[in-house]
């Protein structure tokens, strides 16, 4: 294990760079011998595209999936969920009963959503049974809070009417596609103001799936009060939790940032709510990750060379009920105060620690399976070969081939209630 | 003890009277000038002369200050002129300088000199005493906040505590609850154990009261009112636990300022509400007023008090009920000069006995760079750690004060921390840098450092 690990960049943030400085590795230019490259999404589609790409060699790591979208843009990420619950439901698991009303039960964590222009039809049919109803529209390649706004009336999207006069040009580009999902108007509020939850995981591998949870996340609020009121659904500050946004506000505060800790709101749920609910909104939080990755992981390149940390974006409503918003495929890395600094230079500390195991040169080939020392503030989500040897608790054993099982291997949650049963 | 309490309530009058000057803003008001009669109906809480004299605000005002009841964290008025009353500082500087001058102690100094600031010679307790005292926190009894930590699996003390607990709350008994929470409280169950052990019962009447109040404050505005709002804008908007509940903060200090049932715990308080007088009428008592209603003026740090209580209680007149109890019991004992044990005196000398008898190289090494230890932990315990603790860990120091019915377990901790941290403090050479090595105690555990020190620590 001579040399030292050479790295590459195109991210100018101190909170990567100190991070590769303090291992003592050395930087690089893209164009000489790499073995590590924190790249923007951008280059990845490069370095993997048909025509410029070019191979990996086994000493050689990168921070994306080649096919991440798959998961992190909204349309994609809507379409891959709703194939996996129809695989399901086809197979007859027990995942993907539904209630009486034709809702899965456990299933049911995206908000209905639809991709527009191409289902703007059904998109208006189930407009029409809830009129009153109030929806998000959503590019779906752009991120910081850019491009979206809410809608009540159908008059708003005519553009995106398929039959429109004006339709011609937006179907034409894919930039231009947005989805519309139902807007959750009932959020859990604290202190009368909405938030939302940044989680952040790390996944080695898809198949077999393995993923850690960052046990850090953090709420973030909105610095004005939310109302549900249709005269404030232009309120970018009311509705949108992005610091991207919120940081315009007037009443924004670079001490706290408009922050809390994860940790914060277990102790602020449990001590005002009670800890069975407490525990069972987080479990429901930890089960629709996994879901997600399972629903992408059939499609994912599942390149050795890859690993990736992405920004889980989750909405509580009143009824302590958690909605997938969206996956983030390079969340931000800069900093809006001096917690956040020291929390994503840690966060970065320890998906390296993870991902290059000794912080020396690489080999993909390695099993990514690291030792529980290095996990940091990780800690396993899912595990799926460890999933697939715990047989104590399958009463019904898989068929081979199918790796399911939604307990997965829950080496910290000793007490946990099971989401689903088996019958 | 009356005597300094006198002259200080005196100069904390004649502070707020001379910002009233500055800002040409009055406390009160001639009845002949009151151009709104808004406050002559029957029905309302006994609200005293000082509110019936005021002007009131004007309706315009009254309605947009109803809607926007729920968000005045945004809409504030101009606070650049305000500053608060007083600080903590102020009020050690008093305190330090309160001498008995019938006390005798004899010219000579001793080794029983006492070198900390407090130089007046209350009885205090001593580690064998407190050990006594704080029997439940002892090593062998099981205690949250050091026995429910995840290595420890919840068989051995936990489980067992949690189902004691809900015994507790179904049986509605104030007594057990106080004797509970002395080994800390499970956070699911510590909202209905306090309202237990404080008797805070949500009755339709509480309701109204609260209602009343809320009503009193769209009526009228006070000068205090603008206090408030710099204290919570200077204080709670800041914090990274409590900022989030800016406006309920501003909800129950305006109400309390105004709810005149405080005034009846100056029965057991060596403090007296400050009296103003109407404009003209100084001495006749006909036309003195106590400002505010309640008799409390805020200082800076006030809000502190409450922002805690609002991890534990999201209904506003259930905190109001909840924080208005905890002052009359124990806050108002951290700002007022008595000799009272858990008043703050008691407690600062507590504090300062303790690190001088079990810490004496650290003491007198501090003494000697020209920081004393109180300097730096008097602001601490005036706050009952509001602030500088992380919530989780205050919420388990306020289940002892409530277990034990006292406060002495701040100075006790305050002594802890500075035991915690003497290793760093023996190397600083300034005020300034032992004010840094004690700056931030934000991932302090409260417990074990408590049990260390009075139980653990070889004396």
């Amino acid at each position: 294990m001579a040399g030292k690990v050479k790295w590459v960049t195109d991210i100018e943030k101190s909170v990567l760079i100190n991070n590769f400085e303090k291992r003592g590795w050395v930087q690089v230019t893209e164009n000489e011998d790499w073995n590590f490259y924190w790249m923007s999404v951008q280059t990845i589609r490069n370095v993997f595209s048909v025509e410029t790409g070019y191979r990996l060699s086994d000493d050689q790591i990168v921070n994306h999936f080649p096919n991440h979208y798959e998961l992190t843009r909204k349309d994609l990420m809507v379409k891959n969920i709703k194939r996996y619950r129809k695989e399901l439901e086809k197979e007859g698991s027990p995942l993907a009963e539904k209630d009486e009303s034709g809702k899965y039960l456990y299933l049911d964590f995206v908000p209905v959503t639809y991709m527009l222009p191409a289902d703007y039809n059904l998109f208006v049919e189930e407009f029409r049974k809830s009129p009153s109803s109030t929806w998000i529209m959503k590019p779906c390649g752009k991120a910081q809070g850019k491009g979206i706004f809410l809608i009540n009336k159908l008059s708003q999207i005519k553009k995106w009417s398929r039959d429109s006069k004006t339709s011609s040009f937006m179907t034409q580009s894919t930039k231009e596609a947005y989805v519309i999902s139902l807007y959750i108007n009932n959020p859990l509020l604290i202190g009368g103001r909405k938030f939302d939850l940044r989680l952040y995981v790390l996944v080695s591998t898809y198949r077999p799936l393995r993923c850690y949870m960052y046990k850090l996340g953090f709420c973030r609020f909105c610095t004005v009060k939310y109302t549900p009121s249709t005269s404030e659904l232009d309120n970018m500050f009311v509705h949108l939790t992005n610091v991207a946004i919120q940081k315009h506000g007037e009443d924004y505060n670079h001490i706290h940032g408009g922050k809390w800790t994860v940790n914060n709101l277990r102790l602020y749920l449990e001590s005002t709510r009670g800890k069975e609910v407490t525990s069972k909104l987080f479990d429901e939080i930890h089960w629709i990750i996994v879901q997600s990755l399972k629903a992408v992981a059939p499609v994912m390149n599942n390149d050795k060379h890859c690993f990736e940390c992405y920004g889980y974006d989750i909405i509580i409503d009143d009824k302590l009920k958690p909605w997938l918003i969206e996956v983030n495929a390079s969340p931000s890395l800069t900093s809006s105060t001096a917690n956040d600094r020291i929390l994503k230079y840690n966060l970065i500390n320890d998906t390296l620690n993870i991902a290059v195991p000794n912080g020396e040169i690489p080999d993909c080939k390695w099993n990514k399976s690291p030792p529980k020392e290095v996990l940091g503030n990780y800690e396993i989500l899912y595990d799926e070969e460890l999933a697939q040897g715990d047989g104590a608790d399958r009463e019904l054993r898989s068929r081979p081939g199918q790796s399911l099982g939604p307990k997965g291997s829950r080496l910290r949650d000793a007490g946990r209630t099971v989401l689903t049963t088996w019958k | 003890m009356r005597k300094a309490q006198g002259s200080w309530e005196k100069r904390i009058l004649k502070s707020l009277n001379s910002m009233c000057t500055e800002l040409s803003i009055p406390l009160a008001r001639k009845e002949d000038d009151a151009t709104d009669s808004q406050s002559h109906s029957l029905g309302q809480p006994p609200c005293d002369a000082f509110l019936r004299l005021l002007d009131g605000r004007p309706v315009g005002e009254q309605k947009e200050l109803l809607n926007k009841w729920n968000e005045m964290g945004t809409d504030e008025p101009d606070l650049s002129l305000f500053r608060p009353v007083y600080a903590p500082k102020d009020f050690l500087e008093v305190l330090i300088n309160l001498r008995n001058p019938n006390y005798e102690n004899g010219d000579s100094l001793s080794f029983r000199t006492h070198l900390g600031l407090i130089q007046v010679p209350l009885k205090v307790k001593d580690i064998p005493e407190l050990k006594e005292f704080f029997v439940e926190l002892g090593l062998t009894t099981g205690q949250l906040g050091i026995d429910d930590s995840t290595q420890v699996p919840p068989e051995l003390f936990e489980n067992e505590h949690v189902r004691i607990g809900q015994k507790v709350l179904t049986e509605q008994d104030s007594a057990a609850a106080q004797q509970y929470v002395r080994q800390g409280s499970p956070t699911a169950l510590r909202a209905e154990l306090w309202a237990l052990i404080l008797n805070i019962s949500s009755h339709p009447e509480d309701i109204l009261y609260y209602e009343q109040l809320k009503t009193n404050v769209i009526q009228h505005d006070l000068l205090v009112d603008s206090l408030i709002y710099k204290d919570v804008k200077l204080t709670a908007s800041n914090d990274d636990y409590y900022f989030v509940f800016e406006d309920y903060l501003y909800q129950v200090l305006l109400c309390f300022s105004r709810d005149t049932s405080v005034l009846s715990h100056f029965a057991y308080n060596s403090a007296s509400p400050p009296k103003s007088y109407i404009r003209g009428k100084l001495g006749l008592e006909e036309y003195a007023v106590f400002y505010p209603p309640n008799g409390v003026i805020p200082f800076h740090g006030f809000s502190m008090y409450v922002a805690p209580l609002c991890f534990l209680y999201h209904e506003p007149s259930k905190l109001y009920q909840i924080f208005r109890e905890m002052y009359v019991r124990f806050f108002f004992r951290l700002h007022s000069i008595s000799s009272h044990p858990s008043g703050i005196v008691s407690l600062c000398l507590l504090f300062e006995t303790l690190l001088q008898t079990y810490l004496p190289q650290l003491f007198y090494h501090l003494r000697e760079i020209g920081a004393q230890p109180l300097r730096i932990s008097f602001k601490w315990m005036v706050r009952a750690f509001s602030g500088y603790l992380a919530t989780d860990q205050l919420l388990l120091l306020w289940d002892r004060i409530l277990g034990y019915n006292s406060l002495e377990i701040l100075a006790v901790l305050a002594a802890a921390v500075f035991a915690f941290r003497a290793v760093n403090l023996m190397e600083v050479t300034s005020l300034a840098a032992a004010e840094a090595v004690l700056a931030d105690l934000s991932t302090l555990k409260v417990m074990p450092l408590l049990q260390i020190f009075l139980f653990a620590t070889v004396t």
